[in-house]
């Protein structure tokens, strides 16, 4: 006869360094249930917009998550630019595109290493981490920042990248496709790699679509979303289609990520030839009024931001909607009938962010 | 299924340079747009508090009466919003980045008295 017992895993585990607590009730080794619990992390920061005025918070909103710092400043602030009618200039509009993309990038190759140090394999994990060295050092370069870039403002961005700079970066993303091209083979044809990652926590398409799972955790299953084709930044202008694979299991979701890294470097190589000359910001005059949702594609999947303004210099509220907080429900259903083991990996597929979750 | 794959990369590795650097000895080369701390160049600074009022955490406080212009080195989050709203430009970002201390240190930077000679001089300027 089986035996019943709970284990608890995390806050802190080895293997994440996300404050999630979970209450795995297992028969033996295999997982009945998990009961999850957060709220380890919360800094309380969507308070905060009652006592910084609307253009400070860009930069408590950056700070909301450390790897989608651009993305979050990003999505307040074209959330602010609609409900103030400001035209953001197009250079603006390229720019914020081309360090949208550097960030997916930066951030799939974290979740790439973060994956390898999983299944312990630990030369791969610092292999993917050298390569993302490179984009940190890059966004220094044209931000000033390697994690927090501050160059968003209402209205469009601080800084510009000229010509010789975006030249510059082409090359080494040349570089980085070269090197991600041989990593590519360890990581879907390597024998050890495909035992962990195969058929493991299968999310069916139908699982996905009712459990309202976002990004890559839902593109592997099968359905072909992506709120970059909702048309904001530069999008509706490059040529790109959703990557998506039929499988939905931990293989299909590397496999997904590491071809949208490819894709990122192309729209990159599409904006940096596109991109036009012009202002880099519109002013924005006057207090916002009024009320907008924001949905942003960050690297995790769906963000989303609603502001309403009330006509000062401070707004009413601010809510966010991250994507780990989506994916909870599809992971923990997963989670059923997995073996211990594979805990870890199928927690780290979703690639949670337990800290922008709580805020 | 391949066994092999990662091969490669390893003899790579083995017969090329260190990836990482050898820090302390090879220090960093930063960026020129690298936001590592504030500077001030206190002859410049007319004391609007502009720069104080904008800061996200409070950390530049302005006494124009004393002419002290004064820092929490450790409550900046280097974003740069006093170095863009400074009307006579006198602030900017520059690398390194803070150095790790023991205690929260406030650097203040006081004007000093113009000399009686360029005083005189401003005078006779502003009567013309």
């Amino acid at each position: 006869m089986s035996v019943r017992s709970v284990v608890p895993f995390g806050p802190q585990h080895p293997v994440l360094p996300e404050p999630i607590h979970l209450d795995l009730v297992l028969e033996d080794e295999k997982v009945i249930e998990a009961i999850p619990s957060i709220g380890f992390v919360h800094r309380g920061l969507e308070k905060l917009v009652e006592k910084k005025d609307f253009q400070e918070y860009v930069y408590v909103a950056e700070r909301i998550c450390g790897i989608c710092s651009f993305m979050h400043g990003m999505g307040y602030c074209s959330a602010v630019e609609n409900i103030m009618d400001i035209t953001v200039p197009p250079r603006a509009n390229y720019l914020r595109t081309i360090w949208c993309e550097m960030s997916r990038i930066h951030s799939h190759l974290l979740w790439l290493g973060l994956l390898a140090d999983a299944f312990g394999f630990e030369s791969l994990f610092m292999q993917s981490w050298r390569m993302r060295e490179k984009i940190l050092d890059m966004f220094e370069m044209s931000t000033g920042g390697r994690v927090i870039f501050s160059v968003n403002k209402v209205g469009g961005v601080r800084k510009d990248m000229d010509q010789e700079m975006l030249r510059e970066f082409l090359k080494v993303f040349d570089g980085i496709e070269q090197d991600l091209k041989v990593l590519t083979k360890t990581f879907l044809e390597d024998y050890a790699v495909n035992g962990r990652l195969r058929d493991v926590g299968v999310l069916t398409r139908q699982q996905a679509h009712d459990l309202g799972a976002v990004g890559p955790f839902m593109r592997s299953s099968g359905i072909a979303l992506d709120n970059r084709k909702l048309g904001y930044a530069a999008y509706p202008e490059l040529d790109f289609e959703p990557i998506t694979s039929d499988v939905g299991d931990c293989y299909a979701r590397c496999d997904v990520r590491i071809r949208e890294i490819f894709q990122s470097i192309d729209l990159i190589r599409q904006a940096a030839a596109k991109i036009p000359e012009g202002e880099l910001a519109a002013a924005a005059k006057g207090f916002p009024q009024g009320e907008h949702f924001m949905r942003v594609e960050q690297p995790r999947g769906e963000a989303i931001y609603y502001v309403k303004a009330n006509g000062t210099k401070f707004l009413d509220r601010v809510r966010v909607r991250t994507p780990t907080f989506a994916n909870l429900p599809g992971m923990l259903e997963t989670l059923k009938g997995c073996q211990l083991a594979d805990v870890p990996i199928l927690i780290l597929t979703i690639d949670p962010c337990i800290s922008c979750t709580e805020r | 299924m391949n066994m092999m794959n990662f091969t490669r990369i390893v003899l790579k590795n083995l017969f090329s340079k260190p990836a990482t650097r050898n820090y302390p000895a090879q220090p960093k080369e930063f960026f020129a747009r690298t936001r590592g701390h504030v500077e001030i160049e206190i002859q410049a600074c007319i004391f609007c508090g502009l720069c104080s009022k904008k800061c996200p955490t409070g950390a530049i406080t302005v006494e124009r009466g004393e002419k002290k212009w004064s820092i929490e080195r450790f409550g900046c989050i280097q974003c740069g919003y006093c170095v863009e709203s400074c009307p006579k430009k006198c602030l900017c970002m520059c690398p390194p980045y803070p150095q790790p201390e023991a205690q929260k240190p406030t650097e203040a930077y006081v004007q000093p008295e113009l000399e009686p000679i360029e005083k005189s001089e401003k005078l006779d300027r502003a009567e013309q």
